[in-house]
């Protein structure tokens, strides 16, 4: 991909890097984006990467590392090729996300920021940061990885996922495409496009839940089986959203996790962990599009493979 | 079909590719766009101020009005200076969750907002600042405006999105405005305000994404009919978003006004076997409610004259489960995170409220230290930079009001005296609230990591 730490970048990337400052007005505009660029590339706000910034922009090192050292989601260290948030704020964190947390932190065997140990057989990396509100309270508590949507999660079904995550099988998010690395995202946050836009719904359920009342195309109700992660494949899910029989508790078990391992078993109902007997609604078997790796997920997992190699 | 509920920005967010230029088109999207392209700039601007649209990003200060203190073109210290339109599409207050929905489902509602509120402003340049967190709405806003430029909607505007960089401080508009461009998110000093001197020290008009994505609406269907809408002094519809303990989470747009009674009834009441504690009206910067408000307008008037502020209209439910004061703590323990340096009043005061908040939180500290927490408070309102230390200062405040027998019971106990476990959402809806958990399938590590000591306190106290 590119060298060393502590060499210069690449021309590509100060090619990139330029073209970033030039969509501004005035080019110290583009600093946010570059830095994602940079992140793209090094892994990680590196050293390299600020004297990359500062020689484009025209700015001292300092100055770069001033903006670099004041947002959350640039990093001086490297982070896992997959990096989960739990949100912690107040309401996540009543509605499970302190449990989730503590779960996944304590599964891992890291604390914030760290990356867990590859262990043999991984094909990823992750790493694990408690996070502010993501902006999806209706679907708490919430989980990102790599800034895509894990909506509804629960302390097992986040530790499912992860290891799916880790294993190399394709996970979707929620509401978005199959998440891919780290890197890649920083690369979209830089402004480059990766052609994801038309994966995962418009909406999900909860986004919907006041159109559904409004007799949007209310044709009967859904069952019960009908769950989340259904729905939530679909983009053309008018009618009313949830039966009576669908509510608050069939909301906790859900996992996005796809891929042949993914498996839910059961648990107390009143530990901190989810109820996991009454299978929620959605279960990833329930919905064809989830049973396997499709060809184009292959695809993309064939490429995260390349891009890591 | 429900009359209390009223889809205008939420209308095709059920749509069959909803986020492409076909579908918003199908729909007549841009219909407005080429009707304001018809009208000159200026009375654009007149029929967004005639709507009585107020901004959605909080403050509620009206729309049309920010439009108007631009400063002529071609006399005075702006003369020959470009003009910029800017959106904050940085939703990060907690529990706001409604420009997010809004631009994963419909980004060309935002983009047509913005082509016609470039047109009312005769900026040729506008920005879009979404927060960098959400990465599938970066997609979509991307693609979108891309779709737009190349079907030739947007003529000579240039539309950037831009994506933050994770900094709840760039939410205020004049920190958004130095992040905007490249630099640290601090507030600036105002005046001058934005209109005059803002995005490189040019006239620049800056809104909520919700009231940009409003205004295809009101040139549509008229500024008549979107001031009919809602009540007197807060007109119009807008997306009311109900999180936590109610039975269907999830966005309600309806005309300012309706009532949280009404919304709940609507969202299938608050969680079965459960009754409404406290919630808030617009995030957790808006002083908290309580039951005895549920039947308050949620318009600006009325929200503020019974204590609070309508804010976002991000309604947080919090049920009889929670610990008021575990909630305050961890909002606290937010602000203080991201205060961002500049002011003393915020940057020390966020710091101690949240080190006495710990303690009280713990059953540490006496009954002094509420008068303690007010007294920083007093100390931190209105004397901030900006609103961000106001804001902290709400959740604190409100809760000490309303529920200081539960801050006492904390230091009685000498600990939090809630099942931290019965607040879940996977909690069964019979669980008895206040019993302490029973042992987890796992024994918790020895050591305590950070943050996640609440519920390794729970389990311990149980054995």
């Amino acid at each position: 991909m590119t060298i060393s730490q502590q060499g210069r970048l690449d021309d590509k990337t100060y090619a990139e890097l330029r073209e970033i400052a030039g969509r501004y007005p005035e080019s110290r505009s583009g600093l946010l984006p570059m830095l994602h660029l940079v992140q793209s590339v090094e892994g990680s706000v590196t050293p390299a990467g600020i004297e990359a910034c500062a020689d484009v922009l025209g700015l001292t090192a300092a100055e770069v590392s001033a903006v670099a050292t004041f947002y959350t989601m640039y990093k001086r260290h490297r982070v896992g090729d997959f990096h989960v948030g739990v949100c912690t704020n107040t309401l996540c964190a009543v509605m499970g996300g302190d449990a989730i947390y503590q779960r996944l932190t304590e599964h891992l065997e890291v604390g914030p920021d760290e990356v867990a140990p590859k262990r043999q057989g991984d094909q990823y990396t992750v790493s694990v940061e408690h996070i502010e509100c993501n902006a999806a309270c209706d679907y708490a508590p919430v989980a990102m990885v790599n800034w895509e949507f894990l909506d509804n999660q629960t302390p097992d079904g986040l530790v499912r996922t992860v290891e799916a995550l880790r294993a190399g099988h394709p996970v979707a998010s929620t509401r978005g495409p199959k998440i891919r690395t780290w890197r890649q995202a920083e690369r979209v946050l830089a402004g480059f496009e990766d052609g994801l836009e038309h994966e995962g719904p418009a909406a999900g359920p909860a986004s919907l839940a006041g159109l559904a009342l409004c007799g949007a195309g209310s044709d009967g109700e859904r069952s019960e089986a009908d769950g989340f992660e259904a729905r939530s494949a679909r983009t053309s899910t008018t009618g009313p959203e949830r039966s009576e029989a669908d509510g608050f508790e069939a909301r906790s078990a859900r996992t996005s996790t796809t891929g042949p391992e993914v498996e839910v078993r059961g648990a107390p109902a009143t530990s901190l962990e989810a109820p996991e007997s009454g299978r929620a609604p959605g279960s990833p078997e329930a919905d064809p599009g989830q049973s396997g790796p499709t060809h184009e997920e292959r695809e993309i997992d064939d490429e995260m493979r390349d891009e890591d190699a | 079909m429900n009359t209390e509920l009223l889809p205008v920005l939420t209308a095709n967010w059920g749509d069959e590719r909803a986020w492409t230029l076909g579908a918003y088109r199908a729909r007549g999207g841009y219909e407005a766009l080429e009707k304001a392209r018809g009208m000159e700039p200026e009375d654009v601007v007149e029929a967004v101020k005639a709507s009585g649209l107020r901004g959605r990003g909080g403050a509620g200060f009206p729309t049309g009005m920010k439009w108007g203190f631009l400063p002529p073109l071609d006399e005075g210290p702006a003369a020959g200076k470009p003009r910029y339109l800017v959106v904050n599409a940085d939703e990060s207050e907690p529990g706001t969750c409604k420009d997010i929905p809004l631009m994963m489902a419909s980004p060309h509602t935002l983009i047509e907002g913005v082509a016609i509120s470039a047109h009312a402003i005769r900026a040729q340049h506008a920005f879009i600042y979404l927060r960098g967190e959400v990465l599938h709405v970066y997609r979509r806003l991307l693609a979108a405006a891309r779709e737009a430029r190349e079907a030739g909607l947007l003529g000579d505007l240039e539309v950037i999105v831009h994506a933050g960089a994770g900094a709840y401080i760039c939410g205020e508009e004049t920190a958004l405005l130095d992040s905007l461009e490249g630099r640290r998110g601090q507030p600036r000093l105002r005046p001058p305000f934005p209109a005059v001197a803002g995005l490189y020290a040019s006239p620049t008009v800056i809104n909520n994404a919700e009231s940009i994505a409003t205004v295809p609406a009101i040139i549509k269907n008229g500024a008549d009919w979107f001031a009919g809408l809602g009540t007197e002094k807060s007109n119009g519809v807008g997306i009311f978003s109900l999180s936590g303990h109610v039975t269907r989470p999830g966005q309600y747009e309806a005309p300012l006004g309706i009532t949280l009674r009404e919304l709940l009834d609507l969202a299938g009441g608050v969680r079965a076997g459960h009754e409404l504690k406290f919630w808030t009206p617009g995030g957790s910067s808006t002083p908290l409610f309580t039951a005895e408000h549920l039947d308050v307008p949620l318009d600006f008037e009325s929200v503020s004259a019974a204590g609070s502020m309508l804010g976002t209209r991000a309604l947080q439910i919090f049920d009889e489960t929670v610990c008021v004061v575990r909630a305050v703590l961890r909002w606290t323990e937010f602000y203080k995170h991201e205060s961002c340096g500049k002011c003393t009043p915020c940057r020390e005061g966020t710091y101690w409220l949240a080190q006495v908040l710990a303690r009280l939180e713990k059953g540490q500290g006496s009954e002094a230290d509420l008068d303690l927490l007010l007294d920083q408070c007093d100390n931190i309102l209105g004397r901030s930079f900006c609103a961000l230390g106001d804001g902290a200062t709400s959740p604190i405040t409100s809760s000490i009001k309303y529920f200081r027998q539960e801050y006492v019971d904390h230091l009685a106990r000498g600990g939090c005296p809630f099942d931290l476990a019965a607040s879940t959402a996977w909690a069964s809806s019979g669980f008895g609230a206040r019993k302490l958990a029973p042992q987890p399938p796992q024994a918790p590590p020895v050591e305590v990591r950070a943050l996640a000591s609440l519920e390794t306190k729970a389990t311990e106290e149980d054995r």
